[in-house]
């Protein structure tokens, strides 16, 4: 075994530390799906009647759906009456503050290193955290409410905002929009909500963190962002999920929709559980997420980092409908092990003078199998539209694979479109420069990846920056710099 | 301080050093010359670790230790230091980033407190100023759409900050203009002293009227064929190779 | 993924030409029967491409044909002069000439001389004489269960050419393959099938050529399979200046030996519908490939060029260069796969595909695709779509260049880029000619 085949044996050994299940009782539901376990969540949530009749209509076409077979990825089908649809921590009411908070629960946060106390002391970031499929605790409440925001768990925003609900619910992401998605609308059981008020910009960064933690159970969350004319808000997503040899399902969907003027910037750091070395259990990622620049000016940049899931099927997307409006999409995916990622954006060209820009850096270690897969479309009206797309690939190790499949459709003549793709592997030269500095070769592999990552962890938010880089250290073993 | 004996060097089946001998003490600076294709840079290659080369025969000790059998981090940390000739680029790695993972990776080595965020700072200011480098530059990806002066000035300073025992400076010459050729020598020379050596590789003479080499070696074949003072340089200035050549040839047939 | 659903009329109607198809075979029904049948029945099962299809989404020709043939009746007749033949000719070209009259290699309108090495024989007699070398290469690489145009042509196989080229040998004359439908009385559909088969370290040349004469719609459906050996070298343009109402599928399936060259030139100018498959499979170390493409549309011309690579081994080198210029309401597609497997260490691939769009009208779809299994290789692909630069434009008009002329230079300078890869100069001065023709005339 060559030195180099040595320290990414290394990396591939890396054991997933956020694996820890936390004894936190829990309301289930049974097992299966049909319409009367849609009618049980919806009471369990105390939903309004057009809610319900909204579920079973999703449910209803989800049954005649099938499920799409395009993407990179082999997975066994999934038994879609052996899951759990809803799965509530069990709390006696629902918590003022965070005393009120199960401590046990808060402990969980810490060892995230996302403890809501500290994060609301230190950072001033504003958490919601959604644990199986329920919203527990959201933070900073009080003084968003100042502003006019509103920010809290997507249940709650039923009962008290039923009107922005109904009018935004299913409009980027429409039901029939694909399996997940109308799996989703069928059964989501919480997730948050977040309205920012016409000429409001956001004093913090908001935050949401997802865990799955009951097993056999489905998290099936739905995030709604509603930016009125004008205004500006930065949203933080987080996931984990604790080890488990089964595969568990994640089927999330997040609409955005940003009217004239506004700006929203999505980040997601995703590490649910990838399965152990032998590609046995983790969590199958199959999200749907897509926000619409609906207004003129209107701009909507997503960011990720995806270092987790046994199988991600993702594709954050942004429907450039008003003119001059922009979209970006920075993305790094690592794959190890067995994981197979399938992940990129869609950008389509609706609205005259659209600016698109595409980022995206995949490194694939050990066995997995990366792919990118984009698409821009500039319609016909989409007069002096512009797109720029970046796709790099860095291999690790002779069984992984990295595939790009860009999808470029050009209508209009004045589109300037432009796509650029390498791959590669990490250079030994560039190796021994750091080695011979006295860099050993596994802080000078995670230096040399994050380095080709910068790109993209440059667009996080400070406090997620760090986190991220934790990340990419821990999937790739060594300080990262 | 470095000790070669008899070191015999490979690359895919093909021999390049065939049996060197050199001693090089502290204080002391030796140049090593010689023709295209000699085995200059392999030696440098060699001496720092590099790889691709296989050690066939003979043995190279560093303070008394075998050097051979180190990691090139090893080596780097126990202060032998290879300024590339060719320095390569790392995207989206600063400067600064690298020498401050490099430096601290040095001081836990050799049991140091890592240096926090303004000792790093100041030492690095300190630095700059050798080399005549500006702090935009180190604030951008290393080595990346750097002039070759330009990336020439960065080996010096991370030689500075790294303060080696002994320096190899392999081909650190090539492609500088005279100005440049100051600039680097002038840096090498402020590091001298009297615990630490240098090695410097070079084709020409040029850079030895700036770093004034206590031995001068050739290089011929594999193996050192000449060695003298600075004034063998100067013949060989004046001369060409083909003399030492001629020579030598005629020696081994 | 395949979608039969109404192409079933169609591929009924082209399965009930069959027994008329064995009966005019006069019992010459040798080993390729048997693979006729087989492909056949693979068509049967999977019906012809929808827009269902990934590999066929962005061009409906199977729609196309089902909406413009008639496969109940067929025109055969073949009247032509002489003469007519002349203006397909590449002028300046000292070449071996076959002429296909409706997929069938005409003797008398073609002209080789014997050259050492070089064995041109039609088809039919080929698989009559069912010789070693046709048993082991036809029909092995073109694969009828990927591509059901191809299981159509394999279906039909019998008119077309074979060609060998013996070790060591370099033929210094270019093979010219023109086919050309007579299309004067009615539609014409044909599937001309070839085999080439190059020998250790020889060196040829080959140009397909592709016309028409007469008024009626031609669909041609042709697949050439091309075998170089070891250190061999092969050149291959395919030239299509065909008329609006001409539909073409082809495919052009190359396997490489150990250190092989080839280069593969595509010129397409005009026609309703052209699908171009070339697939490229680099079986050894050490192959070289070059793929270069220029399409310029005009009307309501689509042109869909599929290519793939398949890098099998360590060391081997590709190059892929696509330009389109479109105008009107032209469509112009462009996939090209890029496959390195797990054993091609070291292996470079690089891709390009650049467009330019005239008119609102028009439209790209690109894919350049990469998918990658090894881990030490350079693999790039980059692609653009956008109009003339107005900086360029502008800087010509301010040095007294017309609009028009400052256009037409430009975007002939663009196409430039693929046409300076030709190195067969008589070929060059034609292609330069109908690009400056076509700039002219419309600009």
């Amino acid at each position: 075994m060559s030195k180099d085949d040595q320290i990414l044996e290394e990396f591939t050994s890396k054991e997933y530390e956020h694996g820890w299940t936390i004894d936190i009782e829990s309301e289930q539901a049974p097992k299966g799906l049909n319409e009367d376990i849609i009618r049980f969540i919806s009471a369990k949530k105390e939903e309004p009647e057009w809610l319900l009749e909204w579920r079973l209509n999703a449910f209803r076409t989800w049954s005649e759906m099938k499920e799409p077979l395009w993407a990179n990825v082999s997975f066994p089908s999934i038994n879609y009456q052996d899951i759990i649809y809803y799965s509530a921590p069990k709390q006696k009411a629902t918590p003022k503050s965070l005393d009120e908070v199960d401590p046990e629960l808060l402990d969980t946060f810490k060892k995230l290193g996302i403890s809501l106390e500290e994060q609301k002391r230190l950072t001033g970031v504003a958490v919601d955290a959604v644990i199986d499929s329920v919203s527990v605790a959201t933070t900073f409440k009080d003084k968003l409410a100042e502003l006019g925001i509103i920010f809290c768990s997507f249940s709650e925003a039923v009962k008290e905002h039923p009107e922005l609900v109904k009018k935004y619910i299913g409009s980027v992401v429409p039901v029939s929009d694909n399996y997940y998605a109308a799996l989703n609308s069928a059964v989501f059981s919480d997730g948050s909500f977040c309205y920012i008020p016409k000429g409001v910009r956001c004093p913090m960064e908001l935050s949401t963190y997802f865990r799955i933690n009951a097993a056999n159970t489905g998290q099936f969350e739905r995030t709604l962002i509603v930016a009125e004319e004008g205004s500006y808000v930065s949203y933080l997503e987080g996931c984990t999920a604790p080890m488990r040899d089964e595969n568990q399902l994640h089927a999330a969907v997040v609409e955005i929709y940003v009217k004239a003027d506004a700006e929203v910037k999505y980040s997601t750091v995703q590490n649910w559980y990838p399965g152990d070395k032998e590609g046995k259990g983790g969590i199958y990622n199959l999200v749907t997420k897509r926000g619409i620049c609906a207004g003129d000016n209107a701009k909507l940049s997503w960011t990720q980092v995806e270092t987790g899931s046994a199988v991600t099927w993702k594709y954050p997307s942004c429907i450039l409908k008003g003119d001059n409006s922009s979209g970006e999409f920075y993305s790094v995916a690592v794959t190890n092990n067995y994981q197979q990622a399938d992940t990129g954006t869609k950008m389509i060209h609706i609205g005259k003078n659209t600016k698109s820009r595409i980022v995206s850096k995949g490194v694939s270690a050990g066995k997995s199998q990366n792919s990118y897969r984009g698409q821009v479309h500039v319609m016909k009206r989409a007069e002096g539209s512009r797109n720029f797309s970046q796709c790099d690939s860095l291999l690790m190790g002779n069984n992984c694979g990295a595939h790009t499949f860009p999808y470029i459709d050009i209508e209009n003549k004045s589109a300037q479109v432009e796509h650029e793709a390498t791959t590669s592997k990490i250079g030994e030269d560039q190796i021994f420069y750091c080695t011979q500095r006295g860099i050993d070769e596994e802080s000078a592999v995670a230096l040399i990846v994050n380095g080709y990552c910068k790109e993209v962890l440059n667009q996080l938010p400070m406090e997620f920056a760090v986190e991220a880089q934790k990340l990419l250290a821990l999937t790739l073993e060594g300080s990262v710099g | 301080m470095l000790k070669i004996q008899n070191l015999h060097a490979s690359i895919e089946d093909k021999d390049i050093l065939r049996g060197i001998n050199l001693e090089v003490k502290a204080g002391e600076v030796h140049a090593i010359m010689g023709p295209n294709g000699s085995g200059k840079s392999t030696l440098a290659s060699v001496l720092a670790g590099r790889e691709d080369y296989e050690v066939s025969e003979g043995e190279a000790t560093f303070l008394g230790n075998d050097l051979l059998e180190m990691a090139p981090e090893e080596r780097a940390r126990e202060g032998v230091f290879l300024a590339f000739q060719y320095p390569v680029e790392i995207p989206g790695v600063s400067t600064t980033n690298f020498m401050k993972t490099a430096i601290n990776q040095v001081r836990e080595y050799r049991g140091q407190e890592p240096l926090d965020a303004v000792s790093f700072l100041t030492l690095m200011k300190e630095k700059m100023k050798l080399v005549d480098i500006d702090q935009s530059l180190l604030s951008r990806s290393l080595n990346e759409g750097f002039s070759g002066g330009e990336k020439k000035r960065n080996e010096i300073f991370q030689m500075a900050m790294l303060e080696p025992k002994l320096a190899i400076l392999d081909e650190t010459d090539s492609g500088l203009d005279i100005d440049a050729l100051k600039i680097v020598a002038n840096g090498v020379n402020k590091l001298k002293g009297k615990d630490n050596a240098t090695i410097v590789v070079t084709h020409y003479q040029r850079l030895l009227d700036y770093i004034v080499p206590d031995y001068v070696h050739v290089l011929y074949k594999g193996r050192i064929v000449k060695s003298g003072t600075k004034d063998l340089a100067l013949e060989l200035e004046e001369k060409g190779y083909d003399w030492i050549k001629e020579e030598a040839d005629a020696a081994t047939a | 993924m395949t979608q039969a659903t109404n192409q079933n009329d169609l591929v009924g109607q082209l399965l009930a030409g069959f027994q008329k198809f064995e009966s005019q075979l006069n019992g010459a029904t040798g080993s390729v029967h048997s693979l006729r049948k087989k492909a056949l029945e693979s068509l049967d099962l999977a019906g012809l491409p929808s827009t269902k299809h990934e590999e066929y989404k962005y061009t409906n020709i199977t729609k196309a044909i089902e909406k413009t043939f008639s496969f109940d009746t067929e025109n055969t007749s073949t009247q032509i002069e002489p003469q007519e033949i002349e203006e397909f000719l590449i002028p300046g070209l000292d070449a071996h000439i076959l002429v296909f009259l409706n997929g069938v290699l005409d003797p008398s309108l073609s002209r080789w001389e014997a050259e050492a090495g070089l064995e041109i024989i039609d088809l039919p007699t080929a698989l009559k004489e069912d010789s070693e070398a046709i048993s082991k290469h036809f029909a092995k690489y073109a694969d009828y269960n990927r591509d059901a145009y191809v299981a159509l042509n394999t279906g039909f196989s019998k008119d077309g050419s074979f060609i060998t080229v013996k070790a060591n040998s370099i033929i210094e004359k270019p093979v010219v393959l023109h086919y050309i439908n007579v299309v004067k009385d009615g539609q014409v559909h044909n599937h001309p099938r070839n085999l080439v088969v190059v020998g250790e370290n020889s060196h040829a040349t080959f140009i397909e050529s592709f016309s028409d004469v007469g008024e009626h719609e031609s669909l041609t459906n042709s697949v050439t399979e091309i075998v170089i050996g070891q250190s061999a070298r092969v050149d291959y343009y395919k030239l299509q200046n065909d008329k609006e109402n001409v539909y073409h599928v082809g495919t052009t399936q190359v396997q490489q030996a150990k250190n092989s060259y080839f280069a593969a030139y595509t010129f397409t100018t005009n026609g309703a519908i052209t699908r171009n498959n070339l697939n490229i499979d680099l079986e050894d170390e050490g192959c070289e490939s070059h793929m270069y493409g220029l399409y310029l549309l005009n009307g309501k011309t689509h042109v869909d060029n599929h290519t793939a690579v398949d890098h099998q081994k360590p060391n081997s080198f590709s190059n892929e260069l696509y330009k389109g210029i479109l105008e009107d309401k032209s469509r112009g597609v462009f996939n090209g796969k890029i496959f390195v497997r797990q054993d091609a260490q070291k292996t470079n691939a690089f891709q390009s595909n650049k467009n330019i769009l005239l008119s609102d009208q028009a439209t790209v779809n690109t894919k350049p695709q990469l998918e990658i299994w090894a881990d030490d290789v350079k693999c790039s692909h980059g692609c653009t779509t956008g109009q003339l630069d107005e900086e360029a434009l502008f800087y010509l008009q301010s040095r007294g260049l017309g609009k028009d002329n400052a256009r037409a230079l430009l975007l002939y300078a663009f196409a430039i880029e693929v046409l300076e890869n030709v190195k067969l100069e008589p070929v060059r001065k034609y292609l330069e000619d109908l690009i400056s023709e076509r700039l002219r005339k419309d600009f």
